[in-house]
C-alpha cells in the first residue's frame, strides 16, 4: 500500500515551498516533491550572487516562510533553515510522471515506479520546464550538465557546450574568457547558423573564436559520450574530441503537455494562456490547485502569499481574503456607490463587455493592473495628442470623443460597455481625439500590459477589441462626418493582416483595387525610378493607402512595402469605391490626400532629371534610415557627423542628467552618409522592452517617451529583449563632488560618468542592484533631452520618423 | 509641407547657421555701430581709449571677454531649463569675431610696449585661435567621420590587440632572428605617441612597418618557407599597417580638433590677467 497525504505539493519553489510550510503548520498530512536535488531550482540557477528583489512592496507577505530582498545564496540558505524548522516532508530528486484519478483520491505516479494516494494535489512547477536531455549515449554521464553556475569553477578541462541559443554561446564564452583557466572550449550547433541567438552574443562569439580562445563546430551533433571523449557527427564525417565536461544547453520543453494530461483546461490554445482557476486556485480537476509562476503569478511574493492561501482554502477556510485585497480595496476607495471589492469586480465584469468572460481569480489580477475612476460631467479624460497606451472600459455612463480638431462641440457618444483608447493600444501612436465624459461615469483604465493578458486570455475580448478598433480606425482615418453605420459593408469586408517585415502589400504596376489601414507598424512608398527603388515617403501607423489606383482606375503606381512587422486592414476596393459613391465628402477628402502624394512624387521625378545624385542619396538614406528600426521609432537620435566634433558633451550631459549613468553611446550605431543613429532608444512604437518585465515597471510615458521605473527587479529581460542593444545594466554610481570643486581643485572625476574604478572605490556600500537604465528622453526636465541641448554645434538632433522621412530629408540630401 | 520642411530645417543649422545667422546679423549691428562712432564722434585730441567712446568700447570689449569665456563653464554645467549649448556656440563665435573690430577702434590704433598692448595682443592670439578652430570644427568632422566607417576608438584599438595576439601566435615557430622582427611590430609601434606624431600621424622607426620590410626581404631573400608561416606573418602585418593607418588617421584628426584649445584656453586666462592690469593701471593712473 502506497504511503497516502491529505495534500501532496508538487514543485519546490517559493509557491510550493510556501504551501508546505503552512501545511506542515497547521498539521495537514503532506508532503513537498521536488525533482532536483535542492529547493527552488529556478532561483538556485541564478547567477552567483544575483540580488533577488522582493517586488511588488506594497503587497504583504503571508507566508511562514521568510522572505526579503537580497542575495541568491541568502535567500535560499533561509528557506532551506525555514523548510527544516517548520517540518516539512520533502521528498527530493523525485520527479512526478503523472497524476490519475479524482479529488479525495489522487495517485501520483513518480520516477522511479513508485505511486503515492492524496486527496489533493497543489502543482507549483512554474514555468521553466524540464530542460532537453542528451539522448545519444552516455548521455546520463555524470560530467553532463544542465546549467552553469560560475564559469571561473573550472581550469585545466576539455569542456564542450551543445546548443546555439543565448544560454549556450553565454556559458562558452565565459569558460573561455579567462586564458589562465587553460579551458578547451568547443561549441557545438546543430545548423549552419546562429538564427536563435542574440547578434551581439553571435559577435562576441565570432571574436573569441578570431582569438583563438574557442572553438566553433557548425552542423554537428554528439552521438557518443565516454569518459574523456566525445564523439561527434560533423558534416565531413566522425570526429573524437577530447572531452572531460559537456554542458547542454538545448533549451526546455515547457510543462503545459504534462498539466494538460492531469486534465486542467487551459484558457485559450494560446501560448501563452494560463489554466483556468476558480478563485481559490482550483482548476478544472477538482482537487487539483495550480498556483505560482504557471497560474500567471510570476513574482515571488505573490507565489509565496499563494502558497499560504491555497493551504487555507484546502483546510476549509474559504472566507479568506486574499493578500492582494487591500491594494484592491485601496484602488476602490473614493468611488461612489459604496461597494464592496468583490461586488465592484462583478459589477465591472457585468457591464464592461470585453471583461464579460473572465474569472473572478482574472477579474482580481486584472484589476491590479488597472484603475477604476469616477468622472463628473464635463471632465476631460485625455487630451488628442496625448501619449498613452492604455485601455478605456466604460462601466457607467457615456464620454464624447471629439472627432474634429478645431472645433470641440463636434462630438460622437461612446456607451457604456464599450471602450476607447484602443487605437493607442494597438498602434502605439497618441491619442488620436479628445474624450470627455458626456455625463457622470465610472471608467476602468487598463494597462497596456493588462490590456494585452486580457486579448491573450479571453478570445472573445480579442474579438471586440479587433472589431471596434477597425471600425474607429476607418472612422478616423477617414473623417468627413462619416458614422459608424456608414461603415458596415467596410467593415465587414475587412481582413487584419500581418505583414512580415520587407514584404510589399502593393507592388507597382500591378492591378488591384483594395485599400490598405495600417494598424500597427509602419510602411514606405517606393517606386522604380530610371530602373532603381527610389524611397518616396513613409506611413506611420494609422494612415491608409492604395486608393489611388482605385480613383483613378489605374495600375498600382507604386510599391508599398512594410518598415518593420506590421498589421495591416485590407478592405474590399469594390465595398470602398460604393462607400465613395454615397459619400462625396469623402471622395473629395480622397482626392485631396491624393493631390498632396501626387505632388511629392512629380516633385521627386522632376528632381531626379535635374540633379540624380541627390535623389539617390535622399532614397539611400532613407533606406538606412527604415533598416536601422527608424521605422517603429516614434523619437530617434540622430548625429549629423558633419558637424560632430567628437566631444562626448552629450554623453557627459546624459550622465549628468541621470543620477551619473549615460544612456548613449555617441560613437556606436551605424553610419550612412555621415548621418549616424548611435546607439540610443528610439521609444519603439511597440517596445520590445515591454515585452517581459516581470514587475511591469516600463510605461511610456506622458511625452511619448518609454521609461523604466523605480520597480526594476534587474532581471535583464529587457536588455535582452532590446533588439537595438540600447538597455544596460549598471549600478548608480556614488555622488560626484560639485563641479566648481573640480575646476578649482580637481576633485572627483569631473562632468560625465565616472570610470568604473572611481565609482568603485567610491563606492559607499558593495550591494548595490543593478538594474535597467535607458534614455527616458529627460521626461521631467524642462528643456527637453540633455543630449541635444549641450551639442554645441548642433550635430545631435532629436526627430521623429515621420517628420524626418519626409522632403526634410532631401533638403538635406541636397545642401 | 513647406512649414514643416522649414521647422525641420531649423533643426538640421549648426552651430554657425543658427537660427538663420542671428548672432552673424547682431554682430555685425555692433561692429557698424562701433565703427560710426568711432568716425562720427569728433573726439579731441584724437580717438583714443580714455575718451568717451574709448571707454563704452572698452566697457562693452571687457564684458564680451568675460561672457565669452563663460562657454566653458556653459559646457559642463548640465543644468534643467530651456537653453541651447548651439546657440551659446554660436553667439561665442560671431561675438568673439566682433571683438577684432570693437577692441581695435578701442585702442584708438595707439599700440606700444605695455600691458595695455599685452593685453590686446594675447585677446588677438585667442581671437585667430578661435577662428583657426572654427576652421577646424567646419572641415574636420567629415575626415573624421568619414575615416572610422562605423568603427568606435575602442574597436579600432582592439582590433590592433586582435591583430598582436595573432602575430604572437604565428610567430612561435620562427627562427629567433625573424621572431625578432615581429617582436619589432609588438613592441616598438604605437597609435598615439608624442605631440608630433600625433598631430601629423607620421611616425618615423614605426615598428611594424619595420616588421613588415625586414620579413618581406626575408621572403624576397628566398628563405625556407615551412608552412607558408612567412607569407601569414606578412599577411598579418600588413592588416595591421592598414588599422594603424586608420587609427591614426582617427587619433590626429581628434587631436587637430582639440589641439587649437591648447592655445586659445591658456590665452584666454592670460588674457584675462592682462585684462584686469590693463584696466587696473587705466584707472590708478587716472
Amino acid at each position: 500500500m502506497s504511503e497516502s497525504f491529505r495534500v501532496a505539493i508538487i514543485g519546490s519553489g517559493p509557491a510550493g515551498l510556501s504551501a508546505a510550510a503552512h501545511a506542515a503548520k497547521l498539521g495537514l498530512r503532506h508532503v513537498l516533491i521536488e525533482k532536483t536535488d535542492h529547493l527552488s531550482d529556478t532561483i538556485f540557477r541564478y547567477q552567483r550572487g544575483k540580488h533577488v528583489m522582493a517586488t511588488p512592496s506594497q503587497l504583504v507577505l503571508r507566508s511562514d516562510v521568510a522572505f526579503d530582498a537580497g542575495k541568491r545564496e541568502a535567500v535560499l540558505g533561509r528557506w532551506d533553515e525555514d523548510a527544516r524548522s517548520a517540518g516539512v516532508n520533502l521528498l527530493l530528486n523525485t520527479e512526478v510522471k503523472a497524476i490519475a484519478g479524482a479529488a479525495g483520491a489522487f495517485t501520483l505516479t513518480l520516477s522511479g515506479g513508485k505511486t503515492i494516494q492524496a486527496e489533493t494535489v497543489v502543482l507549483a512547477i512554474g514555468t521553466q520546464g524540464n530542460p532537453n536531455t542528451m539522448r545519444c549515449e552516455g548521455g546520463n554521464s555524470p560530467w553532463v550538465q544542465y546549467s552553469l553556475d560560475d564559469p571561473a569553477e573550472y581550469v585545466d578541462e576539455h569542456i564542450i557546450v551543445i546548443g546555439a541559443g543565448d544560454a549556450g554561446i553565454e556559458n562558452a564564452i565565459g569558460l573561455a574568457a579567462d586564458p589562465e583557466q587553460r579551458n578547451t572550449v568547443t561549441i557545438l550547433n546543430r545548423s549552419a547558423d546562429f538564427a536563435r541567438a542574440k547578434d551581439a552574443n553571435v559577435k562576441g562569439l565570432n571574436a573569441a573564436r578570431d582569438a583563438g580562445r574557442l572553438s566553433i563546430l557548425l552542423e554537428s551533433s554528439p552521438t557518443k559520450i565516454e569518459p574523456g571523449f566525445m564523439t561527434v557527427e560533423t558534416r565531413d564525417g566522425e570526429a573524437r574530441l577530447p572531452c572531460n565536461r559537456v554542458i547542454a544547453r538545448m533549451g526546455s520543453s515547457p510543462p503545459r503537455k504534462f498539466i494538460e494530461s492531469c486534465g486542467v483546461q487551459f484558457s485559450s490554445d494560446d501560448r501563452e494562456a494560463f489554466p483556468t482557476l476558480s478563485p481559490t486556485f482550483e482548476s478544472t480537476t477538482p482537487g487539483l490547485y495550480v498556483i505560482g509562476a504557471l497560474a500567471g503569478y510570476p513574482l515571488i511574493k505573490h507565489c509565496m502569499n499563494q502558497g499560504y492561501d491555497v493551504i487555507e482554502f484546502i483546510a476549509g477556510n474559504i472566507a479568506l481574503k486574499p493578500a492582494d485585497e487591500p491594494i484592491l480595496e485601496k484602488k476602490l476607495t473614493g468611488l461612489p456607490g459604496r461597494r464592496s471589492v468583490a461586488e465592484w469586480l462583478d459589477f465591472l465584469r457585468e457591464r464592461v463587455e470585453i471583461l464579460n468572460d473572465l474569472s473572478p481569480l482574472q477579474m482580481r489580477e486584472f484589476l491590479l493592473d488597472s484603475d477604476v475612476r469616477a468622472y463628473a460631467r464635463g471632465e476631460v479624460v485625455f487630451q488628442r495628442n496625448d501619449a498613452g497606451s492604455s485601455l478605456f472600459g466604460i462601466a457607467a455612463g457615456s464620454v464624447l470623443v471629439e472627432v474634429s480638431a478645431t472645433d470641440p462641440s463636434i462630438t460622437v457618444p461612446i456607451a457604456q460597455g464599450s471602450i476607447f483608447g484602443e487605437v493607442g493600444l494597438i498602434s502605439g501612436r497618441r491619442r488620436g481625439a479628445t474624450i470627455r465624459a458626456a455625463e457622470d461615469c465610472i471608467l476602468v483604465e487598463v494597462s497596456r500590459l493588462a490590456a494585452l493578458k486580457l486579448m491573450a486570455s479571453v478570445p472573445a475580448a480579442k474579438r471586440a477589441i479587433n472589431r471596434i478598433t477597425t471600425e474607429r480606425l476607418l472612422l478616423q482615418m477617414f473623417g468627413s462626418g462619416l458614422r459608424k453605420e456608414d461603415l458596415g459593408p467596410l467593415v465587414a469586408s475587412a481582413e487584419v493582416m500581418t505583414v512580415r517585415k520587407g514584404d510589399c502589400i502593393i507592388k507597382e504596376g500591378e492591378e488591384g483595387s483594395d485599400i490598405f489601414a495600417i494598424r500597427s507598424g509602419s510602411m514606405v512608398i517606393e517606386k522604380l525610378i530610371g530602373g532603381k527603388p527610389v524611397f518616396l515617403s513613409y506611413l506611420p501607423a494609422g494612415s491608409y493607402v492604395g486608393e489611388m489606383a482605385l480613383i483613378d482606375n489605374s495600375r498600382r503606381t507604386a510599391t508599398v512595402r512594410a518598415a518593420i512587422k506590421s498589421d495591416v486592414i485590407k478592405l474590399d476596393g469594390n465595398a470602398f469605391r460604393w462607400l465613395l459613391s454615397v459619400q462625396p465628402e469623402l471622395l473629395a477628402k480622397a482626392k485631396r490626400d491624393m493631390a498632396a502624394r501626387r505632388d511629392l512624387n512629380g516633385f521627386i521625378e522632376s528632381k531626379k532629371d535635374s540633379f540624380g545624385g541627390v535623389i539617390d542619396l535622399y532614397s539611400s538614406v532613407a533606406t538606412f534610415l527604415v533598416e536601422q528600426g527608424v521605422g517603429e521609432a516614434t523619437d530617434v537620435l540622430l548625429i549629423d557627423e558633419t558637424l560632430c566634433v567628437g566631444c562626448d558633451n552629450c554623453e557627459k550631459a546624459c550622465a549628468d542628467s541621470h543620477d551619473g549613468l549615460s544612456r548613449l553611446d555617441r560613437e556606436a550605431g551605424r553610419t550612412y552618409a555621415h548621418l549616424h543613429v548611435p546607439t540610443s532608444c528610439r521609444h519603439c512604437e511597440h517596445p520590445h522592452c515591454m515585452a517581459d518585465c516581470p514587475p511591469n515597471a516600463i510605461h511610456r510615458g506622458p511625452d511619448g517617451e518609454v521609461f523604466i521605473d523605480d520597480s526594476c527587479i534587474g532581471c535583464g529581460n529587457c536588455e535582452r529583449n532590446c533588439p537595438y542593444g540600447v538597455i544596460r545594466m549598471d549600478k548608480v554610481p556614488p555622488k560626484k563632488p560639485s563641479l566648481l570643486s573640480w575646476l578649482t581643485l580637481g576633485l572627483g572625476p569631473g562632468p560625465g560618468e565616472p570610470s568604473k574604478a572611481w565609482s568603485y572605490k567610491h563606492a559607499k556600500s558593495a550591494e548595490a542592484p543593478k538594474k535597467a537604465i535607458k534614455c527616458d528622453m529627460c521626461a521631467g526636465q524642462s528643456g527637453g533631452p540633455a543630449c541635444v541641448r549641450a551639442c554645441p554645434t548642433g550635430a545631435a538632433i532629436r526627430v521623429s520618423p515621420e517628420d524626418f522621412l519626409s522632403i526634410a530629408l532631401l533638403d538635406r540630401s541636397g545642401g | 509641407m513647406a512649414s514643416r520642411a522649414a521647422n525641420r530645417g531649423a533643426l538640421h543649422e549648426g552651430f554657425l547657421r543658427h537660427n538663420g545667422f542671428r548672432w552673424l546679423k547682431i554682430a555685425s549691428v555692433l561692429c557698424i555701430t562701433a565703427l560710426a562712432a568711432y568716425l562720427l564722434v569728433d573726439a579731441e585730441p584724437r580717438p583714443n581709449g580714455g575718451t568717451a567712446v574709448g571707454y563704452a568700447l572698452g566697457t562693452i570689449g571687457a564684458l564680451l571677454i568675460l561672457w565669452l569665456t563663460m562657454l566653458g563653464l556653459r559646457k559642463r554645467v548640465i543644468s534643467r531649463g530651456r537653453y541651447s549649448l548651439k546657440a551659446w556656440t554660436s553667439a561665442h563665435v560671431y561675438l568673439g569675431l566682433s571683438l577684432i573690430t570693437i577692441v581695435t577702434l578701442h585702442t584708438g590704433f595707439q599700440l606700444g610696449w605695455n600691458v595695455h598692448t599685452l593685453a590686446y595682443a594675447l585677446m588677438m592670439i585667442v581671437v585667430l585661435s578661435g577662428i583657426w578652430g572654427v576652421i577646424a570644427y567646419g572641415t574636420l568632422p567629415r575626415t573624421l567621420s568619414a575615416n572610422r566607417g562605423e568603427a568606435t576608438q575602442g574597436q579600432m584599438l582592439e582590433g590592433l590587440r586582435l591583430l598582436d595576439r595573432q602575430l604572437h601566435d604565428a610567430a612561435q615557430p620562427l627562427l629567433p632572428r625573424q621572431s625578432e622582427m615581429v617582436r619589432e611590430s609588438l613592441e616598438n609601434c604605437s597609435v598615439g605617441g608624442g605631440l608630433y606624431a600625433r598631430l601629423t600621424g607620421r611616425h618615423r622607426r614605426c615598428g611594424n612597418a619595420r616588421a613588415l620590410t625586414a620579413v618581406k626581404a626575408e621572403l624576397r631573400a628566398g628563405r625556407p618557407d615551412p608552412g607558408q608561416r612567412l607569407s601569414l606573418i606578412v599577411s598579418l602585418l600588413e592588416r595591421k599597417e592598414a588599422a594603424l593607418g586608420q587609427a591614426r588617421r582617427h587619433i590626429r584628426t581628434r587631436a587637430l580638433l582639440e589641439v587649437w584649445l591648447y592655445i586659445h584656453v591658456p590665452a584666454t586666462f592670460a588674457l584675462i590677467a592682462a585684462l584686469t592690469a590693463h584696466i587696473v593701471s587705466v584707472f590708478y593712473y587716472w
